[in-house]
Parts: structure tokens; C-alpha cells; sequence
């Protein structure tokens, strides 16, 4: 069982991620009542997804561009970014763009390849939920949030760089 | 110098801790090797050939005494007693062992140093001119700039996994002597409009397998847009760099392909969004970097001392040496002495711990306690006194760092090589040597002039073979070391990339092919050109004819 943790606990997950999604009839045929979709599905079947009684949220892979999100953002109670790979670094951009030019105020959650060593740099790009690739202890993964006391920079959780804080 | 305050060093302190705890947890198993693999490269940390190669931060080149005695300590502790300055103004050492580098770097942590992102895809360290806050020909010192790269770009949380490294250099000099056009982002000092001080930025540039001179992105941003500007650049870089071949990831290859004016678009849709953010820079900070860097303590000094004169009218030695390695200083009555790392036999660039502590103790003496590091892999005393100037070159002499060739045709930039890189494909450290064996009359190199020869060992260009106006390239020709020459390469101001003149050559072959080169150069120079003049002006095939005459 996948562990997802904020920076603080390890947390009950309430989403149901669907990795790859067809049809909107899926979602009566998987137990659960919150969803996360796939960005492309959920362009596809926005409308058919209003009447789905639920909560939907939607999962966009590194390489999939967050401004044609659009009009709908602001409803998303969650948008989850994935790691195909720990070193492919660009949901960390997409997280901060999300936080920064979108004003995106809901859950971002790091989904993937989720491990330990860069969950530091994460939480300060924007994210605030992590669900842990299989084999990582949560208990460790919490100390991670510990790694620095600050940052040179300017980020999404300290939005003041250290030079005006010094 | 820059100094660290509180939060600097916890945050070292932290790294130093993060770093140990995940050496454990890779030899306990619970790391895998490639999850462990862009952990250590942020550390410097290479495993390679014969050993482990640890990178060693140096930013921009600039070193104090105390810096180079626990250099020397690290040498001769944790190595086999000697270090090797690279083409980035850095220090590697190429035998600690894995489990030694956690206690390695706290030993550096207490020198206020470390191996932060020396390697990985990653900002790397922020390079200068090694004549910066001294030159003659300064707008001015780029010192404190670079260290505002630094400390921005050190454990930027959304930089960390870049598509590639990630190289920025910084130029406020007339003449650029830190190759700044072939960099990812080069960064001129230049006037604006109103006469005030801002940057000029380019993007794109780079060596390695593709090389290319980078182009305009900011023609002039003011001084405390420095960092909005640079984190725009790297936001668009890090969204679209290509990730799916590591040949074409560069943010050259980005630049190219997505046309310069519409990555500039996307940079300035970046730029627009956080130019008058926190991030701006306050007058404050870049007071506080700046002042780091103000002139020592100058005495009211003449230029020209008699003593000087006459020393070096009655030791010719000492004069050859003064004439190559000795250069004007903006103060009166003080100049900028190299030390060139380039005696024969020796592999350029690398020192020993008895010489790093004779470093030491000559920079407390001659040079307000500092020294910078080239990347042409020699050593800056910036500030030396001319009327010292002559101890200074006898003490020099008995640590064997007199050598009086910098500039010249045996100032070899030249990599590591096949005998310790597990990247290269042929072997360069023999190859310099051989060249200079061949050219061992100081007179004979002083009347060819300047001319910078430098030696890669494969594509990835550590030696940058590219911008040498003679480029020796190693490659592979079925399981076999040869060697490719390019000529008409420079990192100077009118930057080009060198031309391969032809097929490549055996390894024995090298020597009298550089000689056939000269020898072309000296038949056609006009009175007083440099060879890059020469080449410019009569081209490629007069050299192509005489080097493979022999083989028709």
C-alpha cells in the first residue's frame, strides 16, 4: 500500500488515482467516490465529469502543459504532478507556475516516482502532498522536510529570498 | 574575499549531514545506484576509472591561505599527496575513497568549502575572469555578482534536475578571459542607456558535442534584475530542454531549435511575471556582496621601482619570467602575477600539497593572503608589489612554479584524460607532454608568441579543444587512441570555433603535426601577428597542405 505523507504526518489518502482511464463509465466501476484523472481524459469528458455525483481531480504527467488546464482550475479541489522518473525535473516548474502565475490555492500532490531525497525541494516548489513510491519508509520521508533550515531563494514556501531576511 | 555568515555555514553544516546520511544509506543498500547517482554528482562526487574523483568547489577561482593549507591537508590525507586544478577554476583530488568523503567534507565545511553541484545536472559553478577587481581594463569587479550566482543558485529547489548541466560565466572585463560566448548563460558587465552599470546576457552557448557561441537574450537589464532575469531563463530551460537524449538536452540545442526571438518571448513571459518580485535585488544585498570584494589595503607605490629595473636588466631569468607571466595592475606600483602549472613532465594543472602550502605562505607574504585559480589551470597572485616582485620569483624557483611560459605554445589547457576519466576516449596528459618535449626551447616559443593550444580527451570538451587556436581532440577509431586538430579557435572577445583541418592522427604523430602548423605560421605571419591573425587572414588550407603533404 502506497504511503502519502505531508510535510508534517503521514495522511489517510481520500483519492483514488486512475492511472489510465477510458471512458467515463470507469468511474461506477471502481470503487470510490474521489477520483484523480487523467489530464487528457478529463479534457475529453469535462462535461459528462459535472454529473458525476464525486470529487474530481486531475493528474498531469511532466511533459503536459498546465495553462490548457484553463477556466476550470480554480474548481479543482486537487491537481496531482507526476514523476515518471525521480530526475525528470519538470513538475517541480509546473508545481511552482501552478502556485505562482495560476494562484492555484488547492492540494498539489507529488505523485510517482516519489522518493525521500528530493522532498525538500518539492515542499518548497509548491507541493504539499506526497505519495511515496512503494518501498519508501514514511517515517524517514518525514525527517526530509528537515534536511535545510532555509534557502538562498525565493520560493513558494518562503517567498522572501534570504537576502531580505538576513 | 566573501566571508559566511551564520546562515551560510548552517546551511553547509546541513549539507554536510544530508550528505553523510545519504552515503550511509547507499552503502546499507537502501539507496540504489542510480538513485544515488545525481546525489553524489551534486557533491562532486565521480566514481571513475581507478577511483572515486571528487570536484572541489572553488567559486569563481578565488582561494585564501587558509583555504589552500587545508587543501593541502585534504592531499595529503585523503589522496596521494597532490590536487589538480580544472578548466572550471576548480580543485578535483582523484583517490579519495567513498566512505572518507562525508569527513572529507567537513573537514572543507571548516574553510568555509565544499563540493556543492561540481557536477550533475545542475547550475555549476559560477566562473570570472581570474584578473577580476585588478584588471586595467575593468568596468567593474564581477566578483560580487558571481557571488550573488552563488548563493541563488545553491540548492535552488527547482534546479536541481535540470535536462543537463548548466554553466554561467560572468565577463566585466575589455578583454574576455572567461570564455563568457560559449557558456549557457554568459553575463558582460556593460554602461546602459543612462551611463549606469547593468548586464548585457546571453543564453545558448556552450562547447562539447555541438559547440555554439551563445546569443543575445537581455541586450541591457539593470543591476537588480540580475536574478529575475537568470531564473526566467532557467524556468523556461528547465520546462523545455529536451529530456529524451542526452546529447541534444543543452539549452543550446533548446535555443537553436526553438528559434532565439520566440525562447526570448517565452523568457520574457517568465521574466514579466517576477521581474518586481522578492527576488528583485535590493541595494542592500548588492551593497553587502560588492563590499566583499572592496581593494585591499594599497600602499602609494611607483610603478617601475629602480630595484626592479634594475634586477631584471642583471638576471635574464628572472626578466623572461616577468616579460610572459607578470601583468599591469589598475594600482601603481603593484602587478598580476601567474604562476603557470605547466612545467613538462608534470600534468598540466595538477599541484602538490607541499606546493599548495607553499601557495599559502607566498599569497600571506606577497598578495594579501589570496590567490585565484585560471581556467586556463594556472595560479593568479592578483596583488603582488612590484618592488617584491624578485623574492618572490627566487622563492618561486625552489617550488618549482617559476615556470616562464604562460600564454605560450606549452601553456597546455588539457583534461584529465584517458589515465583517469571513465568518460574519455583517448588519453591527453601524454599528448601535452609530447608537444612539450618537442618545443622546449624558450626562445623559439617566445618568437612564436601567444597561442593557446588545448587538448579534450573526448566530445565533452573539459579541455575545450573547440576554442583553442589549436584544438587536439581525442577519439575512438575502432578500439583506437587517435587524435583530431582543429585550428582558428578562441574564448577571446571575437569568440570562434576551431575548424577540423582533416583526418586524425596517431598519437606519435601529434608532435610534428603541431610543428608542421608553426612552421606555416611563421613562413606567412605578417610582422607582429598572432597566430589567430595569421589563421583568420590566409585560412585553413595553406595549414592542410603542409600537415598532409608528407602522406600523398
Amino acid at each position: 500500500m502506497q504511503k502519502l505523507i505531508s510535510k508534517d504526518a503521514v495522511m489517510d489518502n481520500q483519492w483514488t488515482l486512475l492511472k489510465v482511464a477510458t471512458g467515463p463509465e470507469i468511474l461506477q466501476a471502481v470503487p470510490g467516490r474521489n477520483f484523480i484523472v487523467p489530464f487528457k481524459f478529463w479534457k475529453l469528458y469535462r462535461e459528462e465529469l459535472n454529473d458525476y455525483g464525486g470529487n474530481i481531480a486531475i493528474w498531469l504527467n511532466s511533459d503536459e502543459d498546465i495553462s490548457e488546464i484553463g477556466n476550470g482550475l480554480h474548481r479543482l479541489p486537487l491537481i496531482a504532478l507526476n514523476f515518471p522518473v525521480f530526475s525528470d525535473g519538470r513538475s517541480y516548474t509546473n508545481a511552482r507556475e501552478l502556485r505562482q502565475r495560476y494562484e492555484y490555492k488547492g492540494e498539489v500532490r507529488a505523485i510517482g516516482d516519489v522518493l525521500r531525497d528530493q522532498l525538500y525541494y518539492m515542499a518548497q516548489c509548491g507541493f504539499d502532498s506526497f505519495e511515496l513510491r512503494n518501498d519508501q519508509d514514511a517515517d524517514l520521508c518525514l525527517n526530509a522536510f528537515e534536511d535545510f533550515s532555509t534557502n538562498y531563494q525565493a520560493t513558494i514556501a518562503e517567498p522572501t529570498p534570504l537576502f531580505r531576511r538576513r | 574575499m566573501y566571508r559566511y555568515d551564520g546562515y551560510d555555514q548552517q546551511m553547509l553544516a546541513e549539507r554536510v549531514a544530508q550528505f553523510r546520511d545519504q552515503t550511509k544509506r547507499y552503502m546499507d543498500g537502501q539507496l540504489s545506484d542510480t538513485e544515488f547517482l545525481p546525489l553524489r554528482l551534486q557533491n562532486g562526487l565521480y566514481i571513475q576509472r581507478l577511483a572515486p574523483m571528487l570536484r572541489i568547489a572553488v567559486p569563481y577561482g578565488m582561494l585564501c591561505s587558509r583555504q589552500l593549507r587545508k587543501l593541502a591537508y585534504i592531499a595529503n590525507h585523503y589522496d596521494k599527496g597532490y590536487a589538480h586544478f580544472t578548466t572550471r577554476q576548480n580543485i578535483q583530488f582523484n583517490w579519495p575513497h567513498l566512505n572518507d568523503v562525508p569527513d572529507l567534507l567537513a573537514d572543507l565545511a571548516e574553510v568555509e568549502m565544499h563540493a556543492i553541484q561540481t557536477s550533475g545536472n545542475c547550475i555549476r559553478n559560477t566562473t570570472t575572469d581570474q584578473f577580476a577587481g585588478v584588471a586595467v581594463d575593468e568596468l567593474e569587479d564581477s566578483r560580487g555578482y558571481c557571488e550573488i550566482i552563488r548563493q541563488w543558485s545553491t540548492f535552488h529547489p527547482e534546479f536541481a534536475y535540470l535536462p543537463r548541466k548548466f554553466k554561467i560565466a560572468v565577463c566585466g572585463t575589455a578583454i574576455d578571459q572567461a570564455a563568457t560566448q560559449v557558456h549557457d548563460i554568459g553575463i558582460y558587465i556593460v554602461k546602459g542607456p543612462n551611463e549606469e552599470i547593468g548586464f548585457r546576457i546571453l543564453a545558448g552557448g556552450g562547447l562539447g558535442r555541438t559547440p555554439v557561441i551563445g546569443q543575445e537574450i537581455f541586450e541591457f537589464v539593470e543591476k537588480k534584475h540580475l536574478l529575475t532575469a537568470l531564473e526566467a531563463i532557467l524556468r523556461v530551460y528547465n520546462r523545455e530542454g529536451r529530456r529524451d537524449n542526452k546529447y541534444k538536452a543543452r539549452i543550446k540545442i533548446l535555443v537553436k531549435e526553438t528559434g532565439v526571438e520566440e525562447f526570448q518571448n517565452k523568457v520574457f513571459q517568465e521574466w514579466e511575471l517576477i521581474k518586481d518580485s522578492a527576488l528583485m535585488l535590493t541595494d542592500e544585498e548588492l551593497n553587502r556582496c560588492l563590499g566583499f570584494f572592496n581593494s585591499p589595503d594599497y600602499d602609494d607605490l611607483p610603478d617601475s621601482p629602480a630595484a626592479l629595473i634594475e634586477n631584471l636588466r642583471n638576471d635574464l631569468l628572472f626578466a623572461a619570467w616577468h616579460t610572459q607571466n607578470v601583468k599591469p595592475h589598475k594600482k601603481s606600483g603593484y602587478s598580476i602575477v601567474t604562476l603557470c602549472f605547466k612545467e613538462t613532465g608534470v600534468a598540466p594543472g595538477d599541484v602538490t600539497d607541499r606546493q599548495l602550502e607553499q601557495i599559502a605562505d607566498l599569497a600571506d607574504q606577497y598578495s594579501f593572503g589570496e590567490i585565484r585559480i585560471s581556467h586556463q589551470q594556472n595560479i593568479v597572485m592578483a596583488d603582488v608589489q612590484q618592488d617584491q616582485l624578485y623574492e618572490l620569483w627566487k622563492q618561486l624557483k625552489t617550488g618549482a612554479m617559476a615556470s616562464h611560459n604562460l600564454g605560450l605554445l606549452t601553456d597546455v589547457i588539457c583534461c584529465p584524460g584517458g589515465d583517469f576519466c571513465a568518460l574519455a576516449n583517448a588519453k591527453s596528459i601524454p599528448i601535452a607532454e609530447a608537444i612539450q618535449r618537442k618545443f622546449n626551447d624558450h626562445e623559439e616559443l617566445c618568437n612564436i608568441g601567444e597561442m593557446n593550444l588545448n587538448i579534450s580527451g573526448c566530445m565533452n570538451a573539459c579541455g575545450h579543444h573547440h576554442v583553442g587556436n589549436i584544438g587536439i581532440l581525442g577519439v575512438d577509431k575502432k578500439g583506437e587512441e587517435y587524435y583530431q586538430v582543429s585550428l582558428g579557435g578562441s574564448s577571446k572577445n571575437e569568440a570562434s570555433l576551431g575548424k577540423i583541418i582533416g583526418p586524425s592522427f596517431a598519437q606519435e604523430e601529434i608532435p610534428d603535426v603541431v610543428e608542421n602548423i608553426v612552421s606555416v605560421y611563421k613562413d606567412k605571419r605578417h610582422e607582429g601577428e598572432k597566430f589567430i591573425d595569421t589563421y583568420n587572414r590566409i585560412g585553413l588550407d595553406p595549414f592542410k597542405e603542409k600537415v598532409y603533404a608528407k602522406a600523398d
